[in-house]
């Protein structure tokens, strides 16, 4: 395959060069242990601290040491939400969104058979959180609610602040998780003005190499650790540190914020271009979350009564990557719990398309994207056995 | 991402005998745009019963549609009666091997071909209420668990899938095969209980711990150990996550105790030391 359109950075982006170029030396020459008592090792520490910083300015954290370094965005959020609960202990009760990451999902139905009680807070069809509903249900037995800042899979911008506002007004020993992974380097984040008690990013969604992530957890909030070992990240997350990847996040994170104008602008405006122009070309496609506000790189189309492993697989032989939540790409058969959740009609369900773009897009992928999308649809739709259907829909929508 | 072979590849990115036959003389579908997958099937069928055409519809992912690519150009030429001893095993190894979880893909294009030879004879198709298939992955049907239980000794449903690969692709049947298990064994175990020495209904209490249910607390990190048997009294203790789980009298109650009424005696009680 010569030519790559990569419009899959949800699932993960390219190493940035300039953050590539920060880590190099800590391989073959600065390669000391920050913890050590010699100038070789101990001098690799104030690299460390530097990161920190630019990681607290990224998400707003008033110091540096409320940013802990991890492996990745799930281990962010298992010690943030297991650690939580180890503190809240004499609370039962989590409250958290029924669109979740697996990540975080998977934690709760995990705890929910340990004796937790689990409320799921609904989306609407657009898929904006209702974010009301917390009023009813939060009460003196809620330990930890837990939302996602942007949703993965459609873009959707959760209203954190606000939630902030109810959690804290109705039970202050609430803790508040927001799983920052989706919006880190997409949208501006300020955890202090959001009054965000624990967040946790990844890095290689912004630019870093997979491997490294981040927590954050608010001055005041003393976590217990989930695996346990020597006094690195003051305890909370001990283990040599990965050097190399902590200033790869750093540096990633001070790009992603200089970069926040170009994602609300030219990258949006990408996104819209492709998103106007497969609806013009493609009668059976329906663009999930249009009213919503969403983060600037992100679509989710659906294409009705086609199969999305399907389509997946003739873009990838022209070249371009995207990805599906539905049933048969990710290794389970069923389709999206977040289109599932929205109430999405089962005709679109299993034929959603997840294109999401970066900072690297450019116009010239995007024109040809639009140039090989519609051929292909037009042939699958020539697949389907709804051609009734797919006849009728072609007649309503007038093309 | 799914390892595809070459000609999987070459079946969906140009598949064969693709749309529909005019005036077909059988028509058959299997699956439905609920579940994600669909196939119709158009079949042209000369005097002589032989199958002079064949195409299809789906709606599905690559494997699906290689599966129903693939399943056309195997019958065309062949008569009915040939074409129906097909099964969908000769789907997979004509396509060079599916992943595990796409199987089912080829068992949809068997399902269609049944639904066009029985439309084709004119029968209505009759649901076999006694002896459904349980696993549409590998084809298993509900009689073929219960020999599994009553001729291999079978007493779960990882046992099972060394014998038979039941459940082991998509994991959909899961909770009806381990019922079905379940239903056989107490079938087998029924009543010489009272008959048994107090060794030989020890050594059955502790089968039934030992096989089953301790193999399902440890996944959870928990586990129990048979402690005692006295009187239809069944003494056990919960050890790792279950012995602090504020759960654990359901799962003595609810699991521990339900499992062993069923599988040994209706009269045993089970209690934590």
């Amino acid at each position: 395959m010569e030519k790559i359109i990569y419009l899959d950075n949800n699932a993960t982006t390219k190493v940035d060069e300039r953050v590539l170029e920060k880590m190099l030396p800590f391989y073959c020459e600065q390669y000391g242990n920050p913890s050590s008592m010699h100038s070789f090792g101990g001098n690799v520490s104030k690299y460390l601290a530097h990161a920190r910083e630019q990681v607290a300015d990224f998400v707003g954290a008033q110091n540096p040491y409320e940013i802990t370094f991890t492996g990745c965005g799930t281990e962010s959020a298992n010690i943030a939400i297991r650690g939580a609960l180890e503190i809240n202990k004499t609370r039962k009760h989590i409250i958290t969104t029924k669109v979740e990451h697996p990540c975080v999902m998977n934690t709760y139905k995990w705890l929910e058979k340990r004796g937790y009680k689990v409320t799921y807070l609904d989306v609407n069809s657009e898929g904006e959180l209702l974010v009301d509903e917390l009023k009813d249900v939060i009460t003196d037995d809620t330990a930890l609610v837990s939302i996602m800042w942007a949703n993965n899979e459609t873009g959707v911008v959760f209203p954190v602040e606000k939630a902030a506002k109810i959690i804290k007004d109705k039970n202050p020993k609430t803790f508040f998780y927001v799983d920052g992974v989706q919006a880190s380097g997409k949208i501006p984040m300020d955890v202090s003005k959001a009054n965000i008690d624990m967040l946790g990013i990844s890095g290689h969604k912004f630019h870093a190499p997979k491997g490294v992530g981040a927590l954050y957890v608010k001055r005041g909030i003393l976590l217990p650790p989930l695996i346990l070992g020597g006094h690195q990240e003051r305890g909370l997350r001990p283990g040599t540190e990965n050097v190399s990847g902590i200033v790869g996040i750093g540096e990633a994170a001070q790009l992603a914020k200089s970069y926040l104008e170009d994602e609300g602008t030219r990258v949006k405006a990408l996104r819209d271009e492709l998103e106007r122009g497969i609806v013009k070309k493609v009668f059976n496609a329906k663009i999930n979350s249009t009213k919503a506000q969403r983060v600037p790189n992100t679509s989710n189309i659906s294409f009705e009564y086609i199969e999305g492993e399907l389509m997946l697989l003739h873009f990838a032989d022209a070249g371009i990557c995207a990805s599906s939540g539905s049933a048969c790409t990710s290794g389970s058969l069923e389709p999206s719990h977040v289109l599932k959740a929205m109430g999405v009609p089962f005709t679109c369900l299993h034929g959603s398309i997840r294109f999401s773009l970066s900072r690297f897009t450019t116009k010239e992928e995007i024109d040809y994207a639009l140039s090989v999308i519609p051929p292909i649809i037009e042939k699958i739709n020539g697949y389907s056995p709804y051609q009734k259907e797919l006849k009728e829909l072609k007649e309503l929508r007038n093309f | 991402m799914w390892e595809y072979t070459d000609k999987v590849k070459e079946y969906y990115t140009n598949p064969k005998n693709v749309g529909e036959i005019e005036n077909p003389d059988a028509v058959g579908e299997a699956g439905s745009l609920v579940c994600g997958d669909m196939l119709k099937i158009f079949l042209k069928i000369d005097k002589n019963g032989i199958i002079t055409d064949a195409k299809f519809q789906t709606f599905g992912c690559g494997s699906a549609i290689a599966s129903s690519s693939a399943l056309t150009e195997m019958i065309i030429g062949k008569s009915i009666d040939e074409a129906d001893k097909l099964t969908n095993q000769d789907i997979v190894e004509f396509l060079g091997g599916l992943p595990n979880e796409k199987i089912h893909c080829s068992v949809m294009g068997r399902e269609a071909l049944d639904d066009a030879i029985a439309n084709y004879k004119g029968i209505e198709k009759k649901e076999e209420t006694e002896n459904h298939v349980i696993c549409t992955c590998f084809n298993i049907k509900e009689d073929e668990i219960r020999a599994l239980v009553r001729e291999k000794g079978v007493t779960d449903i990882y046992e099972a899938a060394q014998y038979s690969k039941v459940s082991s692709a998509c994991g959909k049947c899961r909770e009806e095969v381990s019922a079905i298990i379940l239903d056989e064994l107490k079938k087998k175990n029924e009543k010489p209980v009272d008959k048994m020495t107090k060794t030989q209904l020890v050594l059955k209490i502790n089968k039934v711990i030992e096989g089953y249910i301790s193999e399902h607390l440890r996944k959870d990190g928990g586990d129990i150990e048979l402690v005692d048997v006295k009187k239809g009294k069944v003494y056990v203790r919960l050890c790792g996550t279950c012995g602090k789980c504020a759960m654990s009298s359901m799962t003595l109650k609810n699991f521990v105790e339900k499992t062993l009424k069923e599988q040994v005696s209706e009269e045993i009680e089970v209690i934590s030391v």
